[in-house]
């Protein structure tokens, strides 16, 4: 007999398997430069760029009330799009995808693992960007945080679908310029960070129906007015539903 | 030679199509069509064949990595692709490309795969066993192919598996990291495991594998033990093993005089000869009385059984590489 080997004792529980693998791609994703500079730095320098100059001047509210919701906005999207777009593109390039799925985390404990793993990096996000911006004046309202959380997991939702259907169809060279393009363009111009109402009028209609602006206009309104607008909820729910559908239909695993 | 015990692993009639393929004219391509194996408990099985037969498509069928077109497997008595976490835990897979994450390093790598076990085996063990401490501070990216493919092997072993899938188990290996996985994978097998692998290298497959299925064209054309493969001369059913005599001596040697029917000598460059047949001790004394008849001493002498390569070309009417 085999001094390695022993007698097979099944999987490890669920719930630890997709711990185990939230745990691990979080500290994967803690650990990669680029992850952190678009995840952590790219923000805050727009949360101070956006705090010391006028342009949201006039708006009602102070620039960093209205600034710092938008930040958290943009901070969903760095993580659960661009972030675990990227990573996830490159592991089905090197077959990781493929390796994990014959163990017993399978398939639906690797997506659990990467939603946990998104939620973990987002919390930290939540402390860092609301520390600075605290110092910097933030004053959310106190009524505003549990609609502001739960409107923020829902677009960490709506983007890590997004981001999983993207990495699923395309090769990870397409995916990493598709993903950090729309990180500009939406972080830009998407009603993220910078209100519908500061933006070009030709965007102004669009920006509603878009993924970034319903989230930013929620998390906003969230913590100036303590309720998110039932409109951009729905948006949101929306994307969720058709990215996710979309990815577990055409995500190749290969 | 193969066992009462349930198999771990049976495939009847195995067909799997993919594309539609733009080369093809939207086409799809068969890669797959009726190929039958069975694995036992305690034994090797290797599936031979060249690049392309359907070796890689027919584990991943296996392991319910791709859906198959058609036909049935039975994996540990089970559906693969209704696979839960229960039947997966049971079953080691090591990919042809490995499947590793490229920023991971070994052993927290090794520790997170053994996290999704119950009763995983013990890492350290295994690593030693492997000589994975070797390079344990390297990150997966700046590993050598050999060394790989140590890592991939022992990501699938750490669940204590009851079979385990290699694909193409010793690409890249050097001489003595191939030596250390041939016997680890001995020592699995004498343990009860069952071991399916593929490989396009026969050397593989002669000093491995308990039994062979020869694949080409997407099916199984021959199977048997090495030896049973190797005795089966498809000329003449007589029973007795082709060889071939390799020697050198002076180039532009006529033996063609001395020899009976039936045999033939080819000079393959000059001075370098190989004589092949149903080769008898009475053929090497005409030969080598011929040669001292001449006064000529053979700077070198080889024997050689019909090889592997040499059923496979007889079937297949094609070379493995």
């Amino acid at each position: 007999m085999s001094k390695l080997l022993s007698p097979n004792a099944g999987p490890a529980s669920l719930l630890r398997r997709i711990l185990q693998q939230g745990r691990y791609e979080t500290v994967t994703m803690l650990r990669n430069g680029e992850q952190l500079i678009l995840a952590i730095v790219l923000p805050l320098m727009a949360l101070v760029g956006l705090a010391v100059t006028p342009l949201l001047d006039g708006l009602g509210a102070s620039r960093v009330d209205i600034a710092t919701p938008g930040i958290l906005a943009l901070c969903a999207m760095s993580t659960a799009f661009t972030g675990q777009g990227i990573a996830t593109g490159f592991d089905r390039r090197y077959g990781v995808l493929r390796f994990l799925s014959t163990t017993p985390l399978g398939r639906g404990g690797l997506i659990a693992g990467k939603i946990l793993a998104v939620l973990a990096v987002l919390f930290l996000q939540v402390v860092i960007v609301g520390s600075v911006a605290g110092m910097l004046g933030w004053h959310p309202r106190l009524d505003g945080w549990l609609p502001g959380m739960c409107v923020l997991v829902l677009g960490a939702a709506a983007f890590t679908a997004l981001g999983l259907l993207v990495a699923g169809t395309v090769r990870p060279e397409a995916t990493l310029a598709i993903t950090n393009l729309l990180w500009i363009l939406l972080g830009a111009l998407g009603g993220i960070v910078v209100p519908a109402e500061r933006l070009p009028p030709l965007t102004q209609d669009i920006v509603h129906f878009l993924p970034s602006g319903a989230l930013g206009l929620a998390l906003r309104d969230s913590f100036l007015s303590g309720a998110a607008p039932l409109s951009a909820v729905l948006t949101l729910l929306l994307w969720t539903v058709l990215a996710g559908a979309a990815a577990i239909r055409w995500f190749k695993w290969n | 030679m193969r066992s009462p015990e349930s198999p771990v692993l049976t495939i009847d009639g195995l067909i799997k199509d993919v594309g539609p393929l733009a080369s093809l004219d939207g086409k799809m391509l068969r890669v797959v069509s009726g190929l039958s194996l069975v694995a036992e408990r305690g034994q090797v099985t290797a599936l031979l064949g060249a690049n392309g037969a359907g070796k890689t498509t027919t584990l991943e069928c296996a392991q319910g990595v791709q859906k198959r077109t058609g036909g049935s497997i039975s994996l540990l008595g089970a559906d693969p692709d209704s696979a839960g976490a229960e039947l997966r835990s049971r079953v080691g897979v090591m990919l042809q490309d490995g499947g590793l994450p490229p920023s991971a390093r070994p052993i927290p790598l090794l520790r997170h795969v053994a996290g999704m076990y119950q009763r995983p085996m013990d890492v350290d063990a295994l690593v030693d066993r492997l000589g994975i401490s070797q390079f344990s501070k390297t990150s997966v990216r700046r590993l050598s192919g050999g060394q790989k493919q140590r890592l991939a092997l022992a990501a699938a072993l750490v669940g204590n598996p009851e079979i385990l899938f290699l694909d193409e188990p010793s690409a890249g290996l050097d001489p003595q990291s191939r030596q250390m996985v041939f016997d680890l994978i001995a020592e699995l097998r004498d343990a009860g495991m069952g071991i399916v692998l593929t490989t396009h290298l026969m050397d593989d497959a002669e000093r491995l594998a308990d039994y062979v299925y020869i694949i080409d064209g997407g099916h199984n054309v021959a199977e048997g033990t090495v030896a049973e493969l190797l005795q089966h001369d498809h000329s003449a059913d007589t029973g007795v093993t082709d060889r071939t005599l390799y020697f050198d001596a002076v180039a532009g040697l006529d033996f063609s005089t001395v020899l009976r029917a039936g045999l033939e000598v080819a000079e393959s460059r000059p001075g370098s000869y190989s004589l092949k047949g149903v080769l008898t001790p009475t053929d090497l004394a005409t030969l080598m009385a011929s040669l001292a008849e001449r006064n000529i001493m053979p700077a070198s002498l080889r024997l050689e059984a019909r090889s592997l390569e040499d059923v496979f070309l007889d079937i297949s009417g094609r070379d493995l590489r």
